[in-house]
């Protein structure tokens, strides 16, 4: 047990214009379960993707089993012993699960035989399967069980999870975590990947953590508290606001107890979430992509219809009015997507302007839209938010995406909103852009506009904020002041401490 | 190697050149078809084209231009609202029918009184209203029970021809016809008739209305903010939710009109026309009316020559049949060939060919 299993030396990759992983360098001995830990756009998928032959490092070596390893496909991976099983799963629904299983094989064996080794393999490690279902009848944690199955089948040294309990219920991930137990104590190693903390010091013996690209240190999650592991994953030098001059006005939009269902099949559900957002107050929101970010704007913009006394604007339910209702109210919102969400693609600017715009800034009249009007507000936010275009008349698709980004900010900013909310308001824009951004929604809480940001970018939502909580499985952390927030705190909000499901076994 | 880029911004020049190349193309391709049939391909082609208008008969067959091109043209602009909007509605053929039975029932109920004035606008709103409710049923299903208004639209066509037999059997049957089946002749009804407004040239009032839903859609798509919710939910249904756009309003405001103007179109027909409700009325201008929405890239102008143009295949391929002996399958395919060249070029107004390889990033 002196030489690891798998070492990687100074592995680095570059793509156009960020560096997503920078001179990497860990061991994963055999045996053991490794956790690769970081924030979203850490560098951990690209990392994985190298160990397993999808993409070529730029510089740095690995070894694997003490001979040096550079796959160059997942093929040859597969063929020294590694095995992945991805967070999107690539399975066929109209076959069974042993046809699936044998379409990843290089040479399936016979289908009886191998639905008795399937049989066999789902028995001896507790993953009960049966060979014959439907892969579309499968549940999330079924379909994975068929890739962890089809990973098994190669008898793999070491075993890459990325992200497995995305998708799981919390007895399925306690199945999951059983069978992983197991797998270890036969020896196969494991590097699982993750931003659960919870799951991670329940499963893991060592950790690395990832913090945009870089490895920011390691930790034996066993000993180390999930707070102390929130720190390293969101950086020690994050800047928490100093005070701030801020007088608040009344309450200006108030949540109760608001419960929606996620109309998507890999949303994430809100539950239960309350809050109230005052007049000139900030609101950042936090939490990792995909924990009811977006649920949350829908529901506040109209887009999902929520209980009508779960959402209140100056004291006046509005949970049951659509977005047009809305905005005439004052409550306007930019999505984080912008291209097919907060703007359609093929449509020019001077429409995009208008999509949302043509209410308040008057650009209907008996129910024609004066296009001449609508030209002169697509103007005015390329003007007033430095937009780089040759015109208004450029589809919104032609635009790169910081520039289309400031567009639909400024879209709404130049509606003067009484409440905004936005979500990723900065995501992908340059440093410049994003500072105007920021500079532009703190100038619209001055003037005494309610904002609430959602992100995952805390250096921004600690800079701009008053007031902070946290998204976690659709739950929101109780709001509390951002002056003297400790990232120890900031990392419990995220991480979920409080109504964490994964059973710790 | 012929590579496929997309285009930052769709062409416009092949965004107006693709018909015209796809008219050529279906024109070579029809000619070797043609040719292969044994039949001089010049000929036929000029057959075609060129002699309902310019020819010898051209007389006659201007005139049978418009009566042919107007129930496609109207029909073609309703459907277009919803294929813009990705709501496709493919049973106008049904909706024709219907609203025929719906417009000619209403005439026929007021045998042999004499009040065109009260008469005729009833059989419009008859009809109108037919057609209206029966595209209702595919739209309410959707919005209900999210059904595929496509199947739902399109199998309520052949209930619709079932229906259209049984009351040019039973309860519509002329009582002075001897038995056979049909209804009475309208067009010998003179409260009831929609005969030509100027004779000879073919122009009824379902040709006026055709022009006036032309004008009409054009400006509801260029002006109207439910036509631009309409553009917008066609270019992306999530966008057009955050505007505002209620979907269910909107399936049921594209299927409601696309099914009133097909009902329109066939009480036109049926008063003018054919004269009266048969077994064999329908002749298909609710599936060509889908030709022609795309042949016109769904634009109420183009709608408008695609509709012609395609009225001339009509009377050309039927010229053709009746001078060249070409038979009626060819003159399918021949059309068939029109949207499928017109599909397939649709391509270059979004993407670039490029030919040659190109180093892999």
């Amino acid at each position: 047990m002196t030489t690891p299993l798998l070492r990687i030396d100074g592995l680095t990759k570059a793509y156009p214009g960020v560096v997503a992983n920078d001179d990497v360098s860990f061991s994963i001995g055999r045996g053991a379960v490794h956790a690769l830990l970081g924030e979203n756009g850490a560098g951990k998928s690209t990392l994985v993707k190298m160990v397993y032959g999808l993409v070529r490092p730029d510089s740095g070596a690995m070894t694997f089993e003490g001979k040096p390893f550079a796959p160059n496909n997942p093929q040859e991976a597969r063929a020294s012993g590694i095995a992945m099983v991805f967070q999107h799963f690539s399975l066929f629904e109209a076959l069974d699960v042993a046809e699936n299983v044998a379409l990843g094989m290089e040479n399936p064996p016979p289908m009886r035989a191998l639905a008795a080794r399937i049989r066999e393999v789902s028995e001896t490690y507790g993953l009960p399967l049966t060979p014959e279902r439907l892969v579309g009848d499968l549940s999330a944690g079924e379909r994975q069980r068929v890739e962890i199955i089809r990973c098994l089948l190669q008898d793999p040294q070491l075993l890459i999870m990325d992200e497995p309990t995305s998708v799981l219920t919390p007895q399925e991930v306690e199945i999951l975590f059983e069978t992983l137990r197991k797998l270890q104590s036969e020896g196969t190693s494991i590097l699982y990947i993750s931003h659960k903390l919870e799951e991670i010091r329940a499963l893991c013996d060592s950790a690395t953590i990832l913090r945009l690209g870089k490895v920011v240190g390691s930790a034996d999650p066993k000993t180390t508290s999930a707070g102390e592991l929130a720190a390293m994953m969101v950086g020690q030098e994050l800047k928490v606001p100093t005070a701030r001059d801020h007088t608040l006005g009344d309450v200006a939009l108030e949540i109760k107890d608001l419960s929606v269902a996620s109309p998507g099949a890999f949303g994430t559900s809100l539950r239960n979430v309350s809050l109230s957002l005052r007049k000139g107050e900030v609101l950042g929101i936090g939490g990792v992509a995909g924990n009811g970010q977006d649920e949350l704007l829908g529901a506040l913009s109209g887009e999902i219809r929520a209980p009508a006394a779960s959402i209140l604007l100056e004291g006046d339910r509005i949970g049951q009015l659509g977005p047009v209702a809305r905005r005439g109210l004052g409550l306007l919102a930019a999505p984080e997507e912008r291209l097919g969400h907060a703007a359609a693609p093929g449509m020019s600017l001077i429409e995009n302007g208008a999509l949302s715009g043509w209410l308040r800034r008057d650009l209907v009249s008996r129910k024609l839209v004066d296009w001449k009007k609508a030209r002169t507000f697509a103007e005015e936010i390329i003007e007033t938010f430095d937009v780089r275009t040759p015109g208004p008349g450029v589809a919104a698709r032609a635009l790169s995406g910081g520039n289309l980004q400031k567009f639909v900010v400024g879209r709404e900013i130049l509606q003067k909103p009484d409440v905004f909310i936005v979500n990723q308001p900065t995501w992908g824009v340059d440093a410049s852009a994003a500072a105007a951004i920021r500079q532009a929604l703190l100038d619209l809480a001055a003037k005494g506009a309610a904002v609430l940001v959602i992100s995952q970018d805390l250096d921004e939502l600690m800079e701009i904020s008053t007031s902070f909580a946290a998204l976690n499985e659709g739950r929101l952390s109780p709001v509390r002041s951002a002056e003297g927030l400790t990232v120890e705190e900031i990392g419990l909000m995220m991480g979920g401490a409080h109504g964490m499901e994964v059973a710790h076994v | 190697m012929i590579r496929l880029e997309q285009r930052a911004a769709p062409s416009r020049v092949w965004a107006y050149l693709t018909p015209l190349v796809a008219v050529l193309a279906t024109m070579v391709a029809g000619g070797a078809l043609f040719a292969a049939l044994g039949t001089d391909p010049v000929a036929a082609i000029r057959t075609i084209f060129w002699d309902p208008v310019f020819g010898e008969f051209a007389f006659y067959y201007r005139g049978q231009l418009l009566v042919k091109a107007g129930p496609l043209i109207l029909i073609a602009v309703g459907l277009a609202l919803g294929f813009k909007a990705g709501i496709w509605n493919i049973g106008a053929e049904g909706q024709y029918i219907i609203g025929a039975i719906c417009g000619a029932a209403v005439g026929l109920a007021f045998y042999p009184m004499e009040a065109r004035w009260l008469i005729f606008p009833l059989m419009v709103v008859a009809g109108a209203l037919g057609g209206f409710l029966w595209a209702m049923i595919p739209g309410v299903l959707r919005t209900k029970f999210n059904t595929n208004e496509i199947l739902v639209s399109l199998l309520l066509v052949y209930v619709a021809e079932q229906i259209l037999a049984w009351m040019a059997l039973g309860p519509l049957r002329n009582p002075e016809g001897a038995g056979f089946p049909g209804s009475r002749n309208l067009r010998q009804y003179e409260s009831a008739a929609n005969n030509e407004l100027i004779a000879g040239s073919g122009m009824h009032w379902g040709v006026v209305a055709a022009f006036v839903a032309v004008i009409f859609a054009y400006i509801l798509l260029s002006k109207h903010l439910t036509g631009f919710h309409i553009r917008l939910t066609g270019e992306s249904p999530r966008a057009a939710r955050f505007a505002g756009v209620n979907p269910t309003r909107l399936v049921l405001f594209c299927l409601g009109v696309s099914g009133a103007l097909a009902g329109l179109a066939g009480l036109f027909e049926v008063a003018g026309p054919s004269g009266q409700i048969s077994i064999d009325f329908n002749v298909g201008y609710g599936f060509t009316a889908i030709i022609v929405a795309f042949l016109g890239r769904l634009h109420p102008v183009g709608i408008l020559l695609a509709g012609l143009l395609m009225a001339l295949t009509y009377i050309g391929g039927e010229a053709a049949q009746a001078t060249l002996g070409l038979p009626a399958a060819a003159i399918q395919a021949f059309q068939g060939m029109l949207l499928f060249f017109l599909l397939g070029f649709d391509v270059l107004t979004n993407f670039r060919v490029r030919f040659g390889r190109r180093a892999m990033v």
